[in-house]
């Protein structure tokens, strides 16, 4: 039986204290705007250590190429789906999306531990490594604090799912970024040490953001 | 919804009226009990109002809508699974437990509801407004919620607080 009275009372509360909203922005548009953040970070990177260095390792080791286009895509599908899944009545399947990319690039990261290493570039020891893990982690904190903050004013139905979303954008994009300036061959410690800090980005945003965006 | 999100009270309030029905489909169908589709129908209209700027009007309000329902009815499922593995069973509570009917129970029952009146008295106005519209009164949270023209996150953290003060004035007392 339904208990009509006290609905109306409710819908009448709500109607009195109805004030116009401002529409949010298309999921793409919201995603865009957390892109451009990043892509402003990797222009100053690129004004700092130009792109020299980047591209000879890419023509050295074009395994090395393929991670980074699947770094770059990872982080642009993985922001859109994070924002379309924030918007309810949105398809689950979007989760989805950032799948082949991230397959991209974890799967030529690795192939990078097969193939004989760059003539004439540095191989990185563990302490180096290291460098790359703690860029990887203090990127990713205020790339993910940002998209939280933006997935926020939406409604995440499914917080896990969409913290998920944020730790792969947050953390491909920050593997973005250390391309630009990362003048080393890549070794089987430091793949580690980025596999390393992805799974910490990733699961630390499921930890704090989940909780964070299901209070929305 | 479209007119809702400029301000059409009236469009909004006839809009909510309608949706109340496919709301308590969705929660039928996501497994909540009939007794607890009102509880599920007064959440996701709270969040319907407080979410209403993500409704896009070029996208369907019923598929919008009832993703907000289906999460809700999760909600409701949750907090009484959540209960029901706290609460001790009527038959097994009676089983347990002998009856005490004398006079002399009655009257520490009566001096306990007393110190417990007393107790809730001297609570702070914003917590003793959440125990009794939520404790003595029996009102849901969104009721109490439209009553005292708090939200349900304050009125939740406020009869917490009044309920551990209670027990601490109350354990302190005997």
């Amino acid at each position: 039986m339904s208990d009509a009275p006290r609905h109306e009372a409710l819908i009448d509360a709500l109607g009195a204290e109805l004030t116009p909203v401002r529409r949010l922005l298309p999921p793409w548009r919201r995603a865009l705007g957390w892109l451009v953040v990043v892509a402003a970070v990797a222009v100053l990177l690129f004004f700092h250590y130009g792109a020299s260095t980047m591209l000879h390792r890419w023509v050295a080791a074009p395994d090395l190429g393929w991670a980074a286009l699947g770094a770059v895509v990872t982080a642009v599908t993985a922001a859109l789906a994070a924002f379309m899944l924030a918007v309810p009545g949105r398809s689950p399947f979007w989760m989805w999306l950032p799948v082949p990319s991230a397959v991209l690039w974890i799967g030529a990261s690795g192939l990078g531990c097969l193939r004989a290493h760059i003539p004439g570039m540095p191989v990185l020891d563990l302490h180096g490594a290291n460098d790359c893990l703690i860029f990887i982690i203090s990127f990713s904190i205020p790339l993910s604090g940002l998209l939280i903050w933006l997935l926020r004013r939406a409604c995440p139905l499914r917080p896990t799912v969409t913290a998920v979303m944020v730790g792969l954008a947050s953390a491909s994009a920050s593997a973005s970024l250390l391309e630009i300036c990362h003048n080393f061959d890549a070794a089987a410690t430091d793949l580690m040490m980025h596999a390393l800090a992805v799974a910490i980005v990733v699961v630390a945003n499921v930890l704090m953001g989940g909780r964070l965006l299901s209070r929305a | 919804m479209g007119a809702a999100q400029a301000g059409d009270q009236r469009a909004y309030a006839r809009l909510l009226k309608d949706s109340v029905a496919l709301i308590r489909a969705v929660a039928r169908r996501q497994g909540v009990a009939v007794d607890a589709l009102d509880d599920v129908v007064q959440e996701t209209l709270l969040t319907v109002h407080r979410v209403r700027h993500t409704f896009d009007p070029s996208r369907s309000y019923d598929a919008w809508l009832a993703a907000i329902a289906a999460r809700r009815a999760i909600d409701v499922l949750r907090g009484q699974g959540r209960r029901d593995r706290r609460e001790v069973h009527d038959e097994h509570a009676y089983e347990m437990h002998a009856d005490r009917e004398d006079a002399s129970a009655d009257a520490e029952r009566a001096q306990q509801a007393l110190r417990l009146r007393k107790a809730i008295d001297t609570l702070p106005p914003g917590q003793r407004e959440a125990v009794e519209q939520l404790g003595l009164k029996e009102r849901s949270l969104a009721e109490a919620a439209v009553q005292t023209g708090r939200n349900t996150g304050a009125l939740k953290v406020n009869l917490h607080r009044a309920l551990k003060s209670l027990r601490d004035r109350l354990n302190g007392e005997s």
